[in-house]
């Protein structure tokens, strides 16, 4: 589904990506953890082109992504994409957001992509806010339209990164369940998150990184039991059991 | 002052019309007018085109904007009064001469409140709104803009308050609006300039009072639309006045 080879990425004199391989295979799930600064956001955002690459290939269905000449929204069309902070389009209803692409892009009928605005906005619970403005709605709210603007789409694969980093700690839950039935119903997803609860019971695979690079790629039960490399056993150590007064990564 | 406005208000109103061309401070609003209605759809070209990831088209706009933003009105009036009928070989009337010294004068400085306003809004507005598969037009038309103008409404209606006073010194190459009608006021009067002047300031004024408290309104309404979360007041400008 996503392979990437030798990927580089610098920002400047800053080497943000370095030499990063991997494949994701359809319909699995792939959490990609790791500190702050370890390329873990840079990575998925250079999956739909939000980011620039300067070496490698990142191929989708077997398609060079950066290759010239590639049509790059219909690239991003076949792509969701979930952001840390919702990113709702604040001047158009609940409904709106998500009919934009249908509507624009796949060059549905108004009425057509307002039935599959309405059906998204169900399944993620969102029915009785249709009509709602985004500034009306929680941040638990705000990102599962943001997750349903991004099934309008009708994506094989969607992108998430951080999606529950800008959520009250109570609101959390109502994102991750709806991304844990996407997962149960076999969307290829790619998850850059904190949330090690559920990397652990969702995830088919664990990418660990740190410093640009992906140090370890592994089964949950394998990554959270024993992590081969030094920096993920203390990575591992600080997320799960913060030490009073120390950082938590 | 109210003998100056009781006699001569049809002369500053519409100038010598029915009887000739059509003058006074209907002239000035149409001057205006136009001028804002060429001026501001250009300008949003040029602001787009200023924060463009094309050099192709950010050069030619971010020229364009320094160079009519750096001199006076007053020199590109001049310059168009008497540069382009040597040029072209054709005799432009003054309106139409004025009229083109306002759209790129003013194209420049809205120019730059788009910029602001395009630049105003957070980056992962586009990023969501390509990441949906839009293309850049479509982004900017139903993401960017939309959010974008209503951010830019207080600024926007500053130049345009200007705009109309701006129009004011076009009467030294002979366009015949409420600022030449007067003058002719004053030769006429010979000894009552200072009332003259008090109501051709009150004519501005009262275009340019309404304009920015038809401004307000409409922001109140587009405040009301889109609701606010509690405890965020919603942004409105009071602190426009009729300045410039």
């Amino acid at each position: 589904m996503i392979e990437f080879v030798a990927v580089e990425k610098w920002y400047g004199d800053y080497h943000a990506l370095q030499a990063v391989s991997g494949r994701v295979e359809l319909g699995e799930v792939v959490v990609v953890c790791g500190p702050s600064g370890s390329g873990k956001s840079t990575l998925i955002r250079t999956i739909n082109r939000l980011e620039p690459i300067q070496g490698g290939t990142i191929r989708i269905q077997g398609h060079d992504i950066h290759a010239p000449g590639r049509d790059i929204n219909e690239l991003r069309a076949g792509i969701g994409f979930v952001f840390q902070q919702f990113n709702l389009f604040p001047h158009l209803s609940t409904r709106e957001n998500v009919m934009l692409s249908p509507m624009k892009v796949a060059g549905m009928s108004r009425k057509d992509a307002a039935e599959l605005a309405d059906a998204l906005l169900t399944k993620v619970g969102l029915a009785h806010k249709i009509d709602a403005m985004p500034s009306n709605l929680s941040g638990g709210q705000q990102q599962r339209v943001a997750i349903a603007r991004a099934l309008a789409q009708r994506p094989p694969l969607i992108l998430f990164d951080e999606p529950t980093s800008a959520l009250d700690p109570e609101m959390v839950g109502e994102v991750l369940a709806v991304m844990k039935q996407l997962a149960g119903e076999g969307m290829t997803m790619m998850v850059v998150t904190h949330e090690m609860g559920f990397a652990r019971e969702v995830a088919d695979r664990i990418w660990f990184m740190d410093a640009g690079q992906i140090l370890e790629d592994a089964v949950p039960e394998a990554f959270f039991t024993a992590p081969r490399h030094p920096r993920a056993q203390k990575f591992l150590a600080d997320i799960l059991q913060p030490r009073s007064g120390a950082p938590v990564a | 002052m109210l003998d100056i406005l009781h006699r001569y208000w049809t002369l500053l109103l519409v100038g010598s019309w029915p009887n000739g061309p059509l003058g006074g401070f209907a002239a000035t609003l149409i001057l205006a007018g136009a001028g804002i209605l060429i001026s501001f759809p250009l300008a949003i070209g040029l602001g787009m085109a200023r924060v463009s990831p094309l050099s192709l088209f950010r050069w030619p706009a971010t020229v364009w904007v320094y160079t009519f933003r750096g001199i006076p009105l007053i020199m590109i009036i001049f310059w168009a009064y008497f540069v382009v009928p040597a040029m072209t070989g054709f005799k432009v009337p003054p309106f139409g001469t004025a009229l083109c010294a306002i759209v790129v004068y003013e194209s420049a400085f809205l120019a730059e409140i788009v910029r602001a306003g395009l630049n105003g809004l957070p980056p992962g507005q586009i990023e969501a709104a390509r990441s949906i598969g839009l293309s850049y037009g479509q982004a900017m038309r139903h993401v960017i803009l939309p959010q974008a103008l209503v951010n830019m409404i207080p600024s926007l209606v500053n130049q345009f308050v200007s705009t109309i006073k701006a129009t004011s010194i076009v009467y030294i190459i002979g366009v015949e609006e409420v600022t030449f009608a007067a003058m002719q006021v004053n030769s006429v009067e010979m000894t009552r300039a200072l009332p003259t002047f008090l109501v051709l300031a009150g004519y501005y004024f009262v275009a340019c009072a309404s304009l920015t408290y038809a401004a307000h309104r409409i922001e109140m309404y587009i405040a009301r639309r889109r609701v606010q979360p509690a405890g965020q007041k919603p942004i409105v400008a009071d602190a426009v006045e009729v300045a410039g």
